[in-house]
């Protein structure tokens, strides 16, 4: 499907991907953070702690929306949206299964890395808007942040690009053969910590971070305005994952059709898992410290994974 | 009186921020002032460049209200100091009345204030360094060293009653001798696993690079510095100097147990919180001496009257809290009540050299340094 | 160190302090007068008491009594200064400059006392409210707010 009405129906379907991963993704969270803390909860309680999930969502839809009486009204209330709809319709893009997108441009991978980040914008609104010192310095924070790493992130997918010599995803993904893995092993590790960056997730959290901005750039937020940015987060954790998988791990590689997509399912999760895994284990940085990582240590590694790889193409 | 030199609220928030400068006013109600402290942060981007500390919102007036109770009515009110070490609290208000009183404790009472004090420096140093971890965005470092604190507790409730405010040494020994539900095997078997778990806390934080590169170099307090505005505990051996209360000026029974004092050199947020975390290890060493050597007896001191009434006088006794140097300056007038009751309270102490400390650090950096001080507002602000 | 060690090595230094220093339950006490406290601490400071552990008042009726108690590191023992002020013109002389120590300590006992420690650069409420008035540990301190608690004893 094509043109307007399929642009609207798979962003509605894209959407509502973002739900169910922004769901589950709590979930999942909570269970695996308590896996790892060694204590009883979510990992505990019962039905595989499903009624937590049902509280949680009932807790987000009938909390108040709070506006703060400083706030300028008119942006505060459109940043969510300029955090959650790039994420959705960067998802458009993903080959979900072999030979298939639900849209199929030829510049699928640049769509990709370009607009999820139109969400610092969203980032930029939500902390000046408030006009609250804690969100002013989270939303400063996450814009440096963002666009910092998307360097090194754009870099890192590049070196995979050079090896298919194509954009288009589906391609991409047809091309895909194993021997890829270990010569863009760099690419996928710069890859899989600009995306925590990237996604303002611990440890890079700074733009949040609960310990010294209290909730960064949407301390202020409640309710559903709220939980538009938790969907900006795990749909953008999801996507990330989703895209990695494609581009660095072949996707449906080696099965096609259904049991594909399954596969391609399988790897996403795991991806998310370690993203989970990550946040969980390490300590926060710091932003000196976060911006010397991105152009010190990131940059330069993705620099000398696409010289490996000319290498290689080269050698072919 | 002038009130010339107080001003208001209002006035040292607009004092003098330029153009350059935000001023952040991080608390009283802030994540990371582990209770209500207010810091009025003046940043030029993320650094500091000043940082007033205002307390007093935890201050309830314990001074004042110990002086309209009993001796005895005070205990409990100490528990409400440090909330977190309340056993030191009774147990320096103890030692204070029975100075002046000229009580002789029994020795098991004395074995079971070790030991319960000693447990209590691990809970305490638990949350510190939890705590301080949990600053720095660890947080399973945080609930694993609250399941260490956790079981810890536990024990301590079965001993006291209770999990916080212990009312459990009293003036003239303690309030129950040991359950018969095998807590002593219990508290044996503590020992000898503690101490695996406190090796993996140590490895997970203090270990890792991102924790060094956050805490190491961070809030440095040289060792005269550290001298001269009156820090103590921890936070003093972290800066180098080695002098331990329970050592160089034996209390109780300290003088009969063999343990080390653990001293740091750089003085830095990274050697405060790990200079907590290994000084658990002693107190469980400790612990375990004295198990081997309590022997039966009385826990009370005989004829202790339900309404005590020392002779007129001043009394200042001092022993090693898990912050530092707690002291008890006690002044009776005869009475059934204290004329005067001043708590040397060493987190206040230890809280003051943060304000200096900070400036020069990033905002992220600010809440390491408090966090490694290990304040407890109960007790700074009384 | 015993306090009847350090009163042998103290008077040996300082014989004129021989008539203000006393033992009392155990503590090596010195008491002056208000105006020579300062310079009393800062010769027990270079005779080595490093550490100013605290400082207080007690309501004695006709005066205010301020106690320092200062704690050598190097010698292990702790020595009481002790003062008194009269109760309307309240004020001494203040540590800071010796030991940075006093500086919230110095503020609390002022907060609480009304003692004006004179040369503190920073001398503001720290406990009660900024714009709060009175003294409230004073033995006459009275409030509206302050219910007499019942004699049960």
């Amino acid at each position: 499907m094509t043109g307007y009405w399929g642009g609207v129906v798979w962003g509605l379907g894209a959407g509502v991907l973002v739900g169910i991963s922004t769901i589950l993704g709590v979930w999942g969270e909570r269970k695996v953070a308590g896996h790892i803390q060694k204590r009883y909860g979510p990992n505990t309680a019962p039905v595989f702690g499903i009624f937590q999930l049902v509280y949680d969502l009932l807790k987000l839809l009938t909390k108040e929306d709070i506006h703060p009486k400083q706030a300028r009204r008119g942006l505060f209330n459109i940043a969510p949206l300029f955090m959650t709809t790039p994420i959705i319709s960067s998802l458009v893009i993903i080959p979900f299964a072999a030979g298939w997108a639900p849209l199929d441009t030829s510049i699928g991978i640049l769509f990709f890395l370009a607009v999820p980040s139109i969400s610092v914008l969203g980032v930029l609104f939500a902390g000046w808007s408030q006009r609250n010192t804690y969100a002013s310095l989270g939303g400063l924070r996450g814009a440096a942040q963002m666009i910092s790493y998307e360097v090194p992130r754009s870099l890192s997918v590049l070196a995979v690009v050079m090896l298919a010599g194509t954009m288009q995803p589906v391609t991409l993904m047809g091309e895909w053969r194993i021997w890829w893995l270990p010569v863009t092993l760099i690419a996928f590790v710069v890859y899989f910590i600009a995306s925590i960056a990237e996604l303002n997730r611990g440890p890079f959290d700074l733009a949040e971070c609960d310990s010294e901005l209290v909730g960064g750039y949407f301390t202020d937020y409640s309710g559903i305005r709220w939980a538009m940015f938790m969907m900006s987060e795990y749909g953008g954790m999801t996507a990330a994952a989703l895209f990695g998988s494609v581009v660095f791990l072949g996707g449906t590689w080696p099965l096609s059709g259904v049991l594909g997509v399954l596969v391609l399912l399988v790897k996403t999760v795991l991806l998310v898992i370690a993203f989970m895994w990550a946040k969980w284990t390490f300590p926060r940085m710091r932003p000196d410290q976060l911006m010397a990582t991105s152009w010190k240590v990131l940059t330069p590694m993705a620099l000398v994974q696409i010289v490996i790889v000319g290498v290689v193409i080269a050698w072919l | 009186m002038t009130n010339d030199a107080q001003g208001t609220a209002a006035e040292i928030v607009s004092d003098g921020p330029s153009v350059r400068e935000m001023v952040v006013n991080v608390g009283p109600s802030h994540p990371s002032t582990h209770g209500v402290c207010r810091i009025i942060t003046h940043l030029d981007g993320e650094v500091v460049t000043e940082a007033d500390l205002v307390i007093g919102y935890l201050h309830r007036g314990i001074e004042k209200i110990a002086e309209n109770r009993t001796y005895l009515q005070v205990v409990p009110l100490t528990d409400r100091l440090d909330y977190v070490g309340s056993m030191y609290n009774n147990w320096a208000y103890s030692r204070a009345v029975e100075k002046l009183m000229g009580i002789t404790v029994p020795e098991r009472a004395e074995y079971l204030r070790v030991i319960t004090c000693e447990l209590q420096r691990v809970a305490s140093h638990m949350m510190a360094v939890g705590s301080a971890g949990n600053d720095a965005g660890a947080t399973s470092f945080f609930v694993l060293a609250f399941w260490i604190r956790e079981q810890v507790v536990d024990l301590l409730a079965r001993l006291s009653g209770s999990r916080l405010t212990y009312n459990y040494v009293r003036p003239g020994g303690v309030s129950f001798d040991i359950p018969e539900d095998g807590w002593v095997e219990d508290l044996r078997a503590l020992c000898k696993k503690t101490p695996a778990a406190l090796e993996e806390l140590d490895r997970l934080f203090f270990g890792n690079v991102i924790a060094k590169d956050r805490t190491k170099g961070i809030g440095v307090l040289s060792a005269e510095d550290a001298i001269a505005a009156g820090v103590t505990g921890p936070s003093l051996r972290a800066s180098g100097v080695d002098f331990d209360l329970r050592r160089d000026e034996p209390y109780s029974v300290y003088d009969r147990f063999s343990f080390d004092v653990v001293v740091g050199e750089s003085g830095d947020s990274f050697e405060r919180s790990r200079c907590r975390l290994l000084e658990c290890y002693e107190s469980l060493r400790i612990i375990e001496q004295a198990l081997d050597q309590m022997e039966p007896g009385r826990t009370t001191a005989p004829s202790i009257p339900r309404l005590i009434a020392p002779p007129a006088g001043e009394v200042y006794e001092r022993i090693e809290s898990a912050r530092g140097t707690l002291g008890v300056y006690l002044v009776s007038d005869g009475s059934v009540r204290p004329w005067r009751m001043k708590v040397r309270s060493p987190a206040f102490t230890n809280l003051s050299v943060v304000g200096t400390l900070a400036v020069g650090h990033t905002i992220s950096d600010l809440v390491i340094i408090v966090g490694s001080f290990d304040p407890v507002f109960g007790e700074v602000d009384r | 160190m015993k306090a009847e060690d350090l009163s042998e090595r103290l008077l040996k230094e300082f014989p004129d302090l021989a008539s203000s220093f006393s033992i009392d339950k155990g503590e090596a006490v010195v008491t002056v007068s208000s105006d020579v406290v300062h310079d009393t601490i800062e010769r027990l400071k270079g005779f080595g008491f490093n550490q100013f552990e605290m400082v207080t008042a007690v309501d004695r009726g006709e005066n205010l009594e301020v106690v320092y108690i200062l704690h050598s590191l190097g010698m292990k023992v702790v020595i009481w200064v002790r003062t008194f002020v009269p109760r309307d013109a309240a004020w001494v002389a203040s540590m800071v400059d010796l030991y940075t120590a006093a500086d919230w300590l110095e503020r609390e006992v002022y907060d609480l006392f009304g003692i004006e420690f004179r040369g503190h650069p920073d001398l503001r409420r720290i406990m009660m409210p900024f714009d709060f008035e009175g003294s409230p540990l004073r033995k006459d301190y009275v409030d509206e707010n302050i219910i007499p608690r019942p004699d049960y004893i």
